[in-house]
């Protein structure tokens, strides 16, 4: 679910930061400039994980701030191709169901995605597997806030650097960075309480 | 900012609980803490607390990937069989890739029986039986 990401960056320190350790600076401005945030195709920054290597910091003219080449690891949400994975469900709608890990929300599961049949019930507004058995089908509901175990399928990076030719262009600004696509159609996958023995 | 390697290491959610915990130490002693890596911090050991990473140590671990070494297992399978914790041959068929041709049944057992030495998350209903069997 999570890698490490090695990098390099310049950091400038501002000179109100020169009494806190070079270390100290850089740590707090790194996890200032990437937690929370996604990183095309890389995934999302969670934290720092260490610092690797420091090369000299420069000072410019006309600047009284340092800068400082660092090399450095962070950890990153990105999970691989086919990893299975426990979340909750956010919500359902008549078009897919999503998935919520409370860190990360965009999880989307196509109807194509789930245990087959499976149909959306309009009253309760949730999709519902039609379970068979030799004495009839039961109706499995997929409820919000319940526990799922699913399989990443495909990642879908956008990128959503501000267009620099100056236009407004609504869907840019609320497309979603990263988002995942899964599956919950395999014997295992699915709420969690309909794979337990009690 | 360049990406110098993209995939430098996996971590296990334990590995990355550890690194959280330590940001949370800092966190509660700094008075101005930085909005997003907050945010993200919680976020992530609230849902990292709820898997079985929340109750795994630093000596378990190494101990069942040594144990799990002699069935073939892929890197990625051993990291997902120690984030999820199976308890049934369902789940590590899930895991497992190709399990029917990898993996006979009496190994499908042993594997479960390597992971059960990982702590388990108590539900609920649980009886107070199954939590002194683990000690």
């Amino acid at each position: 679910m999570f890698t490490l990401v090695s990098m390099v960056d310049t950091i400038k320190i501002p000179p109100w930061l020169f009494n806190v350790t070079l270390d100290e600076a850089v740590k707090t401005e790194l996890n200032r400039r990437f937690a929370n945030k996604v990183i095309y195709n890389v995934g999302l920054c969670i934290c720092l994980f260490d610092i690797l290597k420091f090369e000299d910091s420069f000072i410019f003219p006309g600047d009284g701030a340092s800068h400082t080449k660092v090399h450095f690891r962070y950890v990153v949400f990105r999970p691989f191709m086919d990893e299975v994975l426990t979340g909750k469900i956010k919500g359902c709608s008549s078009d897919s169901v999503t998935i919520s890990l409370g860190f990360f929300d965009d999880i989307v599961v196509p109807p194509e995605g789930l245990q087959q049949p499976s149909k959306f019930d309009d009253s309760e507004q949730v999709w519902v597997w039609e379970y068979e058995t030799e004495e009839g089908t039961h109706d499995l509901f997929m409820d919000i806030n319940e526990p799922v175990r699913f399989r990443v399928v495909d990642e879908v990076f956008v990128d959503t650097t501000p267009a620099s030719s100056g236009t407004k262009d609504a869907n840019i600004s609320t497309s979603v960075p990263y988002s995942i696509k899964a599956i919950i159609s395999e014997p295992g996958l699915g709420l969690l309480s309909w794979w337990t023995n009690k | 900012m360049e990406i110098t390697k993209s995939t430098s290491a996996m971590l296990s959610n334990y590995e990355v609980l550890k690194v959280l915990n330590d940001y949370a130490a800092e966190q509660k002693e700094n008075k101005r803490n930085d909005q997003n890596l907050s945010t993200i911090t919680y976020e992530t050991l609230k849902y990292l607390n709820e898997t079985p990473a929340g109750l795994q140590n630093e000596e378990i671990i190494p101990e069942v990937v040594k144990a799990l070494s002699s069935f073939g297992l892929t890197k990625a399978e051993k990291l997902q069989l120690i984030n999820l914790r199976p308890t049934t041959a369902v789940e590590i068929s899930l895991i497992v890739e190709e399990s029917e041709e990898r993996i006979s049944e009496n190994q499908i057992e042993e594997i479960l029986r390597i992971i059960s030495q990982l702590p388990a998350l108590e539900e609920e209903e649980e009886e107070e039986n199954e939590e002194e069997q683990q000690e």
